[in-house]
């Protein structure tokens, strides 16, 4: 089997679904003739011709507008923001427009679009090329919020994601793109193909919307992570000696609840790990459900691990990146509990 | 369907790729000197041509000709000459500092050193610009220590921006340029904002606002425009077209509009076109412009015709996207060149002197290196402190935040 990086099983999922799908469109900013800054879209003009992958102008809002309108014409567009940072222009339309046309129109209109970006930190980008902003669309009533952590996943998860009769959030954390990322800035960069999940299959598959997969089974505590988080927590499970269950979440909206009720009945301790800032984060959405589904297994309270309530900083990275170590400390403090 | 003709998708192409031969024959420049030079008061419906033309003062012979020639004395070229010198030479070596693992990025403003540095010439202290990544030269002209320019880009222990921001993202309210963001067009209302409040003060502040020829596409650029016309705020609302936005060209952003200068009319903003690689026609535009701000006549357009020479930063290869030939095939020249060239026309320089500038320039920029480099580069020496990183979010540090920085060791 063909083994692919997290840019490459996205392009491969475009190039599938364009193929299927004559009504599946691609454009964003430098996605058309160069392929995309991160070149999620290369090839792919050239192989659909520019009616079906364009450049845009530099115009978040214009960008998901347009996808909106494309989708109540009957096609499912699937656009890039450059980086997750660059959403905000595009938030009014996402927020008031996508998520509710369905609902407002009573079924008459829909927006099937899928909204991809880089999301999280790890690259020196600071402030504005490093926000994971997942809980501003999991907080909205009407988005499908996914964020996958591997190759496999990904392109199963963005064909998924494009035959999906509802908008969709795709968050592709920008430090995976080109390999597994454990928070150990400082040891060499480790390639994809070394990595099982790197195995992608030719052709179309699908990992539904809505499953989370445990990434490495345990019976002292449950981790709740995706996106980078997941390959922290294995380091931290690695490098304590903790039993962890390790739960890839995969998608955020809508969240299997089941996996973690599973797993968190029998491991009956919970530390939940992610890379945005705290307060209001996902993990609270998290820490909440488990606390509600999970009261009476619980042994110890459940602790977040997260980024610090702080714009991301350039230089500090690494002091704002929740790191194996910042981690595996949590992991001690829950089973000391 | 139906007897109509069948519909189809307009994308527009740049003329040329990698694999083709740039050829700007075709591309219609006035001669220098052509275009007429109204007085500041006159209705924008009045000079709505300028708005399609190409204001220049530098003619092929290096000689300063036409109306809009008259402005700077030969000392003050000279200045301007040394300091776009000093933007490049600035620019080579921080570049250099990006490849050698010094600092994770950098932009240089390559080909584009006349715009910000005549621009700023033109402003009085107190004026705030509101720019964008590619406005260095703003800050060189300014007088801003270079050793602190280049600690921002080392993020090291004496960074004004305490490791905050990412490098060539400076801030000098003291120097008149607003904290720049990585967020593209938001500086725009931004800046008329300013110019209002100075209205609404009754000061004698202006204000000038900057955008790239790909942004003036974001909604904030017509958000900027559609105050600035209806207060008639105080402010210079400058375009940089430099033809490519990383990897998009300019007709993109453009899409059928003759110009992005011609933008301004549809909200009754006067529009001036100039060419951006010449030093003397830039200065005696911002002088105009700044002239009506000043004079309480209201917002003025200016799309500054350049070219951007370079990549659009250390993470972009624009041999990807663009022929290589397209740089110097590009039909208005060098800044630099074309000032040294006029100047050399005047007797008030020569190729010595030129060297020897060079030299000293770089002389002054190494220098400061040096020193940026004593106070720790990214990855080595001293750094901007983690505790830092809790400061300023807000004025006064909320609990959760103490917490938090307690909780992280500092």
């Amino acid at each position: 089997m063909p083994t692919m990086t997290m840019i490459e099983a996205i392009r491969d999922a475009h190039d599938v679904m364009m193929a299927r799908d004559d009504n599946v469109v691609v454009f964003g900013e430098d996605v058309g003739y160069f392929g995309g800054v991160f070149r999620c879209t290369r090839g792919l003009q050239q192989k659909y011709g520019r009616n079906r992958c364009f450049d845009t102008p530099i115009n978040e809002s214009g960008i998901v507008g347009t996808a909106i309108g494309m989708a109540a014409y009957g096609l499912r567009p699937c656009v890039e923001i450059q980086f997750a940072d660059y959403m905000y222009p595009a938030y009014d339309q996402l927020v008031s427009e996508a998520a509710r046309i369905r609902h407002r129109s009573a079924n008459d209109f829909s927006a099937p679009i899928t909204v991809r970006m880089p999301t999280g930190g790890g690259i020196f980008g600071a402030q504005t090329h490093s926000q994971s902003p997942e809980a501003l669309f999991t907080h909205v009533s009407g988005l499908k919020t996914v964020v996958p952590s591997n190759p496999y996943d990904a392109k199963g998860l963005l064909i998924a994601a494009i035959e999906t009769d509802d908008p969709v959030i795709f968050l592709e954390p920008k430090r995976l793109y080109n390999g597994p990322f454990d928070g150990h800035h400082e040891r060499p960069v480790v390639p994809w193909a070394k990595h099982p999940l790197s195995e992608v299959p030719e052709g179309y598959y699908t990992v539904p919307l809505g499953s989370a997969s445990v990434r490495r089974p345990g019976a002292a505590l449950t981790v709740l992570a995706y996106g980078t988080m997941v390959y922290v927590a294995e380091a931290a499970a690695a490098e304590t000696g903790i039993d962890a269950e390790i739960i890839d979440l995969r998608t955020l909206l809508p969240l299997d609840t089941d996996t973690i009720v599973a797993s968190v009945e029998k491991t009956r301790r919970c530390v939940i790990v992610h890379e945005a800032t705290r307060t209001s984060g996902f993990g609270a959405e998290l820490s909440a459900t488990v606390q509600e589904l999970c009261f009476y297994h619980l042994e110890a309270p459940i602790i977040r691990v997260t980024g610090w309530d702080t714009p991301y900083p350039h230089a500090q990275e690494w002091a704002y990146f929740p790191g194996p170590q910042r981690v595996g400390e949590a992991f001690k403090r829950v089973m000391e509990a | 369907m139906s007897d109509h003709p069948r519909l189809s998708l307009r994308v527009p192409e740049p003329e040329f790729r990698p694999g083709t031969k740039p050829d700007f024959s075709g591309v219609n420049i006035p001669r220098a000197g052509s275009v007429r030079r109204p007085p500041v008061d006159t209705a924008p419906e009045e000079i709505r041509d300028l708005a399609y033309s190409i204001i220049r003062v530098l003619n092929r012979d290096g000689e300063a000709v036409g109306p809009w020639a008259d402005s700077l004395s030969g000392d003050a070229l000279q200045v301007g000459l040394k300091t776009m010198m000093k933007v490049r030479a600035y620019d080579t070596r921080m570049q250099m500092a990006q490849r050698q693992g010094k600092t994770s990025f950098y932009m240089q403003c390559t080909g584009e050193e006349a715009i910000a540095c005549a621009f700023q010439t033109a402003l009085e202290p107190g004026d705030m610009n509101f720019p964008t990544y590619r406005q260095q030269g703003l800050l060189i002209a300014s007088g801003y220590p270079l050793v602190d320019m280049m600690c921002q880009i080392y993020s090291n222990s004496r960074d004004p921006m305490k490791g905050r921001q990412l490098p060539v993202m400076y801030s000098s309210k003291a120097h008149g340029f607003f904290s720049i963001s990585g967020n593209l067009g938001t500086q725009y209302p931004q800046a008329v904002g300013w110019a209002m409040a100075s209205a609404i003060k009754g000061d004698t502040r202006v204000a000038a606002g900057w955008i790239g020829d790909g942004s003036t596409a974001e909604s904030d650029f017509h958000s900027a425009l559609v105050f600035a016309s209806t207060y008639k705020a105080p402010v210079i609302l400058n375009i940089v077209n430099n033809q490519w936005a990383i990897s998009t060209f300019q007709g993109i952003a453009r899409g059928g509009s003759g110009t992005f200068a011609a933008r301004g009319h549809g909200f009754g903003i006067p529009a001036l076109r100039v060419d951006g690689n010449d030093y003397l026609a830039v200065y005696a535009v911002a002088k105009w412009a700044i002239e009506r701000a000043r004079s309480n006549l209201g917002p003025t357009l200016v799309e500054y015709v350049t070219y951007r020479a370079a990549a659009h930063s250390t993470s972009d290869d624009p041999s990807a996207y663009r022929p290589k030939e397209e740089s110097e095939a590009w039909p208005l020249g060098d800044p630099i060149e074309r000032l040294k060239n006029h100047l050399i026309v005047r007797k008030l320089w020569s190729e010595e002197r030129h060297t020897q500038a060079l030299a000293e320039v770089e002389a002054e920029v190494i220098a400061a290196q040096k020193e940026a480099e004593s106070y720790g580069t990214l990855h080595s020496g001293p750094k901007a402190s983690g505790r830092d990183m809790f400061v300023d979010v807000f004025k006064d540090m909320p609990p959760h935040l103490r917490r938090q920085r307690q909780e992280a060791g500092y």
